[in-house]
């Protein structure tokens, strides 16, 4: 049924924080893996070696160049954009057949693949861009929360949790419950002021960003400034050695501009 | 948006279809039983013909088609699923309006009813077409106003255009309902060119509505550096389409003179009724046009991840 349930008696999601996310892309990588052979799997790339390669991925990492009012420096951002299993998923409400759903008990988002004719009208009323064709199987992918990890007892507790989220390796991933205002995730919120994504939208997404912490001082007040020529004794030593060493043709120049036009290496 | 030319057919010939037939179901139940039998089954089978061949073209754009019956399950939330519905439902309306419309079946008493019924039934059609667009709040192009209208309009003009043709084709033009249904026509094309020209100017003047900024979180001061992967993915197959400023707008002004050379033509066949033609051919270009457009000038949100600072 691709009306929405009322409440869920959860809402499992994920904390990603900027500030400390180093886009290695282990969670990208890790989540296709699982996925690829999981129970939504498998994942198919099409032209995987080729030049047009294509394929299905719930999870990208985006890289964005941040520039703050008043300072001379930029910073970059690694931005990691997966599904945000929203409180008011238009993506499950235009869903033709009831393929497209949110859980009433942990308000996870699933995609059921027996049942979606492919018409991508869910991807349209997605604005995080986050469900993707599956051009070989002619459905619709998106991220499952993991939700055949995160509920399976065949494997050890601590590997309960999101593919994602085990492979980070700067913990920037935290998954929890974001209905109980006292589990570590919202905790983690509250603390570091996360926020959503285009609220605007209206639809309330559940996965939270953590903003990158403010720097405190710029990058150039940690360059010592040059020291001003005083003429002291050891500059003139100085001045001597390089004299001598310099001598004949040998000068100290930059290394000659290569015009061969051949790439590096 | 991409722009799929299953969809753009879909929307241009079952429109064209839904407003042949919406048209001639309203225009019986005035008029009371068919001038003729083949001007009747014309009107019917042209009519069905071009909706089942869109609603047909719909369905490829599905990745598993032999699934669509399911989509006649959540007509709760789903426009998508309530088209569908209406879409059959209509069919059964249809051909009994039909059968007693020609006189196959003679019942003249049931013309008034089922002819508003098939024309309420069409109308009812386009009008959940329209919002599957309408809805989408992820594409500001689509979520206004116009888009409705836009939908029904276009569907009444082509339509009228194909009504006109099969009138002239029956002597039914030329022996006297002519003059009404070139005013009929003409009202239409007029129509459609003002809110064509009024759409197209608003989404050229209208608001940045959403920024890059909001998207990410990250302010005002964010720029994209570094893109996820090095090909093309599914959203910037689907979702990043980019029609040129230039190319657009050349495009909107040979949608309005195709629209012009319609209406010229409906205005001379009071004199020789066969331009019609023209004005029923050049009237499909044109919404052929506008529907490519209205898909390709569209923008969607999910662009603002991929380097889009405002939308």
């Amino acid at each position: 049924m691709t009306t929405l349930p009322a409440a869920t008696a959860k809402k499992l999601g994920l904390v990603i924080d900027l500030d400390t996310c180093v886009g290695c892309q282990a969670c990208a990588t890790s989540c296709k893996e699982w996925n690829a052979q999981g129970e939504g799997g498998p994942l198919t790339d099409t032209d995987p070696q080729g030049a047009d390669i294509s394929g299905p991925w719930f999870n990208r990492i985006h890289g964005y160049e941040v520039h703050e009012e008043g300072r001379s420096d930029s910073r970059i951002v690694n931005f990691p954009r997966s599904c945000l299993h929203c409180e008011q998923p238009a993506c499950v409400t235009v869903c033709p057949t009831g393929a497209s759903y949110k859980r009433a008990e942990d308000g996870i988002v699933l995609v059921n693949p027996e049942t979606c004719i492919g018409c991508k009208l869910c991807s349209w009323a997605c604005p995080y861009g986050a469900r993707e064709y599956d051009y070989t199987q002619g459905v619709m992918k998106k991220c499952t929360l993991c939700v055949d990890r995160i509920y399976n007892t065949n494997l050890e507790p601590e590997d309960q949790v999101p593919a994602c989220v085990k492979a980070c390796p700067t913990g920037a991933r935290h998954f929890g419950d974001l209905g109980d205002e006292s589990s570590a995730v919202s905790q983690l919120v509250k603390e570091r002021g996360g926020f959503d994504l285009m609220p605007s939208m209206g639809y309330k997404p559940t996965n939270k960003y953590l903003p990158p912490r403010a720097r405190k001082e710029t990058y150039a007040a940690h360059v010592a400034p040059l020291a001003k020529p005083d003429g002291s004794v050891m500059e003139k030593l100085f001045s001597w050695a390089d004299k001598l060493l310099s001598v004949g043709s040998v000068t100290a120049a930059a290394n000659p501009a290569d015009e061969s036009g051949k790439l590096e290496g | 948006m991409n722009p799929a030319y299953s969809v753009i057919f879909f929307t241009t010939a079952s429109g064209a279809g839904y407003g042949l037939l919406a048209l001639t179901a309203f225009a019986a139940s005035s008029h009371g039983p068919a001038s003729s039998l083949g001007f009747a089954l014309a009107c019917i089978v042209l009519s069905l013909v071009l909706i089942t061949a869109g609603l047909l073209s719909s369905t490829a754009h599905l990745g598993r088609p032999e699934r669509a019956w399911r989509a006649f399950s959540q007509w709760r939330s789903s426009w998508l699923s309530r088209e569908g519905i209406v879409a059959v439902v209509t069919y059964p309306v249809a051909l009994a309006f039909g059968l007693v419309w020609s006189g196959l079946v003679d019942m003249p008493a049931l013309i008034r009813p089922l002819g508003l019924l098939t024309a309420a039934m069409c109308a009812l059609t386009v009008f959940c077409t329209a919002m599957i667009y309408r809805q989408l709040t992820t594409i500001p192009a689509w979520a206004n106003r116009f888009a409705v209208p836009g939908y029904l309009l276009f569907g009444l003009a082509t339509g009228a255009g194909l009504l006109s043709l099969l009138s002239v084709v029956f002597g039914r033009f030329q022996a006297g309902a002519g003059p009404f249904q070139v005013v009929l026509t003409m009202i239409l094309i007029v129509a459609v060119m003002a809110l064509k020209w009024f759409y197209w100017r608003w989404l050229e003047m209208r608001p940045t509505q959403f920024t890059m900024a909001e998207a990410t979180g990250l302010g005002d001061g964010v720029r994209q550096w570094e893109v996820p992967h090095t090909a093309r993915n599914f959203i910037m197959k689907e979702m990043g389409f980019q029609v040129a400023r230039a190319h657009a707008q050349r495009l909107q002004r040979i949608c309005l003179l195709l629209l012009a050379v319609a209406l010229v033509s409906m205005l001379a066949s009071l004199l020789l009724p066969w331009s019609v033609a023209i004005a029923a051919i050049t009237l499909l270009l044109a919404a052929w046009t506008e529907r490519w457009l209205f898909f390709a000038q569209a923008e969607h949100v999910s662009a603002l991840y991929y380097g889009k600072t405002e939308i």
